[in-house]
């Protein structure tokens, strides 16, 4: 399980250019790690490429926190 | 300069005069061409004469699906979407008062509307590459207004409006996004004018004359090359001097 929290916490290191401990389960894409609208869109782009999943976009705009993009990522593969 | 080996280009109209000759322009740049149109005949015709790196892909504009579609197909087929040309543009005239709901629909809905769902389709691959180019073929109509073209005019000027602020939103993704606004062309459409009717427009010209497909297609080329990298949100007016911004 916390394999999928790993990968996802990659993926934001490396896309928004934070440090890993930044990357908790409550931090906010937008108010604490620093995104903008469009890395937000770029986030669950990877997302969907890394986990092979479709993230529609309603569902993507309830994506706000790191602990929320693993949450449904980790529902979207069962 | 303006080297497009290796890119790949969607164009809209390409069964049309100023459509085809941009598409052949691209296409001698070294693009892979996707060349859409209603009009299967032509586009075949031009992908024959293109040879390699031709691809025909027809699509009707006012079917909303097959316009989501099309971007996917684009890419499958040439492997890759860096470019996209809206050209593919349609008129129904009418003084304003006499204009229907439909006349005013079917225009917005081809010319405006198909241009923004293609839009949206090639911005995610062109994120991805962090590469991009659009290219919306507007008229000089949208920025002067036009009797008898409320409803085109309408469509051109809010393609101008739709076209900054999507450029406003991925320039910092490397993709750009313009328009040219031409004005009288030769085409099929203007060849059908008379001599009265041609001379009344020459007259509005400061060069006298018409502008050729070809003179649009070099400005699309340019527009759609890495060395308009820093050129965004603008309006490329080609007109011969018959409005000055």
């Amino acid at each position: 399980m916390s394999d999928v929290a790993d990968r996802v916490r990659k993926i934001v290191v490396e896309h928004l250019g934070v440090e890993e401990d930044k990357v908790t389960e409550n931090a906010s894409f937008i108010d604490d790690l620093g995104a903008d609208s469009l890395d937000t869109v770029e986030l669950v782009m990877a997302f969907e490429e890394e986990f092979g999943i479709e993230i529609p976009d309603d569902a993507a705009e309830t994506i706000q926190t790191f602990g929320d993009a693993v949450k449904f990522i980790k529902e979207a593969q069962q | 300069m303006f080297d497009l080996t290796g890119k790949s280009a969607l164009v809209t109209g390409a069964s049309g005069g100023i459509g085809g000759a941009i598409a052949e322009a691209l296409h001698g740049a070294g693009a892979t061409v996707g060349l859409s149109g209603t009009r299967t005949g032509p586009l075949e015709e031009l992908a024959g004469k293109l040879g390699d790196r031709a691809h025909v892909l027809p699509c009707n504009l006012s079917d909303a699906e097959a316009v989501e579609a099309l971007p996917r197909q684009a890419a499958d087929a040439m492997g890759g979407l860096d470019i996209l040309v809206n050209n593919a543009g349609i008129t129904r005239d009418q003084i304003f008062m006499r204009m229907s709901d439909e006349d005013w629909a079917s225009v917005i809905e081809v010319n405006l509307t198909s241009t923004m769902r293609l839009c949206k389709g090639v911005i995610r691959p062109m994120m991805k590459a962090r590469w991009g180019r659009i290219v919306n073929i507007s008229s000089i109509v949208g920025a002067t207004g036009n009797p008898g073209q409320a409803n085109y005019a309408a469509a051109k000027a809010g393609m101008v409006g739709m076209s900054k602020s999507i450029a406003y939103e991925v320039a910092t993704r490397g993709i750009t996004v313009n328009c040219i606004a031409p004005g009288f062309i030769e085409t099929a459409m203007t060849d059908k004018l008379n001599d009265e009717q041609k001379g009344g427009i020459l007259g509005q010209i400061p060069m006298n004359r018409m502008g050729s497909p070809d003179e649009i297609a070099a400005a699309t080329l340019y527009l759609a090359s890495p060395e308009a990298g820093y050129v965004t949100g603008t309006v490329l007016h080609v007109n011969g001097g018959m409005a000055m911004f």
